[in-house]
């Protein structure tokens, strides 16, 4: 039967919801590992089982950056197993771990698949979405392939809780780093991955200050708030809010876009969304191709009066 | 300190991306830009090397061409730039382009590795950290603050909620994001003395790694299209309309 490694990394005590899409999928091609990276808890692996893993193997990083021992780590177990496929999604840790350990037993990696094989065949959106690219690994197994979020849906199918194996990360000498301290930023209102509702803003907003009207939009509708590269790259709101390519993939049921003329860094990160309105001055600004509703206006003008309208119902 | 900063030229992105039919490889223009990515990396690397004393050297790898990116690297600073061109690396993947870039490095010398956190065209987003297991060296990425004095190096580690601090021993390799540093943007007499800065070209031979790529693209078609709906021209009560649809699908 074929075998299937998804890295886990540990969230607030639980596996990501990027994971569990990937556990989800690789259920269906043959029998599952996790790879859990965290602290671990007999919750956190009874859920690794309820998305489909038989097998867990768990390693604490503890304060250490994960990247160097985990790599090194899976690679001294993959001297003796070898699964045919191994699953990370396109996340930092991920990536991380991905890379060093593609290096570290000369794997070719495909990265940014929406859609993969058992065989290490792939899809990839190219252009913003607007082409498929298929492609597929040459080399034998394991084949390592990078997932973008939301690619599948997440699904429990109920299953047993999972064989857990502890493994001691080794030492890495001068490639380890430590992690000293944790920062968390105050956010308002939904997480962006999870919103049914989202109000991102653009360039077309002027300034940082226009960022008000997206965030007073944002609480009136209950939305999260997004931001295009561009205004994360200008300062103007944190990394946390981009939506895009280099950003956070969404498909809320409604996108709302204002002053975003719909660069396909940015398009390719909500395309998705079940229902897009855009608000731009410029007629032919792309994202009027995929906008459901297109308001051609300023969001100087329109915005002030959608807040002021929803404010009195 | 020696930094080294890695940095890509790529096609125009203003300008439309095309495949060649047969090979599906990026088609890359004699006149390729520094990835705008790659303007941060060699800010930061400017200002780490010059409150260390020590210079910034740019290391890139792909087609020279017009070498228009890399005189630009070199016009906001940078000392000298070396640039792997050798058409057995038309279409490398991650790792192959990693071991190139490790090998060119690992010549140079280093004391600090600065990287983008991907590049804009090809964005597999992984050769950093690959590098960094070829150099046995730490990656500290996702940086959105630097810090680097007596052998120790100490980041901001982005993260989906805020950062991390995150440190270790020098030699290290960094991946920087957008809002690292503010790129400068180079004066006429940086662009007048890039002009005369070395730029060493090398072939796989110079390095002795073979051009070995596990991994191809075997089609490419058009994507379902998403087709654009109504497009009204705001009179001054187009916010209705969105209230209207709103209040359809019941967000209100």
């Amino acid at each position: 039967m074929a075998e299937v490694w998804v890295f886990v990394r540990e969230f607030d005590g639980a596996p990501t919801p990027l994971a569990l899409e990937l556990l989800t999928k690789a259920r269906q091609m043959g029998e599952t590992t996790a790879i859990y990276v965290g602290t671990g808890s007999e919750k956190a692996f009874a859920r690794l089982g309820e998305y489909g893993a038989r097998k867990v193997l768990h390693l604490d990083p503890g304060d250490s950056l994960v990247s160097a021992p985990v790599a090194r780590a899976m690679a001294e177990r993959l001297e003796t197993e070898k699964p045919d496929l191994i699953l990370f999604g396109q996340a930092y840790d991920d990536r991380d771990v991905a890379g060093r350990l593609a290096a570290r037993i000369g794997a070719s990696i495909l990265s940014n698949a929406t859609e993969v094989g058992i065989d290490g065949s792939t899809s990839h959106e190219i252009f913003g979405g607007t082409q498929i690219a298929e492609a597929e690994i040459t080399a034998g197994k394991p084949k390592l392939v990078l997932i973008r979020p939301k690619s599948f849906a997440a699904e429990p199918m109920g299953g047993e809780a999972p064989q857990v194996t502890a493994i001691d990360l080794p030492e890495v000498g001068r490639a380890g780093a430590r992690v000293t301290g944790t920062h968390v930023e105050e956010r308002e209102g939904p997480k962006l991955e999870d919103a049914a509702v989202i109000v991102s803003g653009g360039r077309g907003l002027g300034s940082a200050d226009n960022y008000e009207l997206i965030e007073r939009l944002g609480k009136l509708l209950g939305a999260a708030t997004g931001a295009t590269r561009a205004i994360v790259d200008a300062g103007w709101v944190p990394y946390a809010k981009q939506v895009g390519q280099t950003g956070k993939t969404v498909k809320p049921d409604v996108y709302i876009a204002c002053g975003i003329s719909g660069a396909m860094q940015h398009l390719v990160g909500m395309k998705d969304s079940k229902l897009i309105i855009a608000i731009n001055k410029d007629a032919d600004a792309p994202i009027f191709g995929i906008a459901d509703l297109g308001i051609i206006g300023d969001v100087h003008r329109v915005l002030p009066k959608l807040i002021e309208a929803l404010e009195k119902r | 300190m020696r930094i080294v900063v890695c940095a890509k030229q790529i096609p125009d992105p203003a300008t439309p991306y095309k495949l060649e039919a047969d090979s599906h490889w990026l088609v890359r223009p004699a006149e390729q830009v520094l990835d705008d990515t790659d303007r941060y990396g060699v800010e930061m690397g400017l200002q780490l090397a010059q409150n260390s004393d020590g210079g910034v050297t740019i290391v890139s790898m792909g087609p020279a061409g017009s070498m228009q990116g890399l005189r630009q690297a070199l016009a906001m600073g940078a000392e000298k730039a070396v640039v792997i061109d050798d058409p057995t690396l038309r279409g490398s993947d991650a790792l192959l382009t990693a071991k190139v870039l490790a090998a060119a490095i690992a010549k140079e010398g280093f004391d600090l590795v600065i990287a983008g956190t991907e590049s804009t065209d090809g964005y597999s987003g992984v050769v950093p950290q690959m590098l960094a297991e070829i150099l046995d060296v730490p990656a500290l990425t996702y940086a959105t603050e630097v810090k680097a004095v007596e052998g120790k190096v100490t980041i901001h580690r982005q993260t989906a909620t805020g950062y991390e601090v995150v440190e270790a021993s020098l030699p290290a390799l960094v991946t920087v994001t957008a809002g690292v540093v503010e790129p400068r943007y180079p004066t006429f007499k940086g662009i007048m003395e890039a002009k005369k800065k070395p730029v060493d070209t090398l072939t796989l031979e110079d390095l002795s790694v073979k051009a070995d790529v596990d991994q191809k693209v075997t089609s490419i078609s058009n994507a379902p299209a998403r087709s654009g709906g109504a497009k009204i021209e705001d009179d001054g009560a187009a916010h209705e309309k969105i209230i209207e649809l709103l209040a359809q699908k019941k967000v209100i």
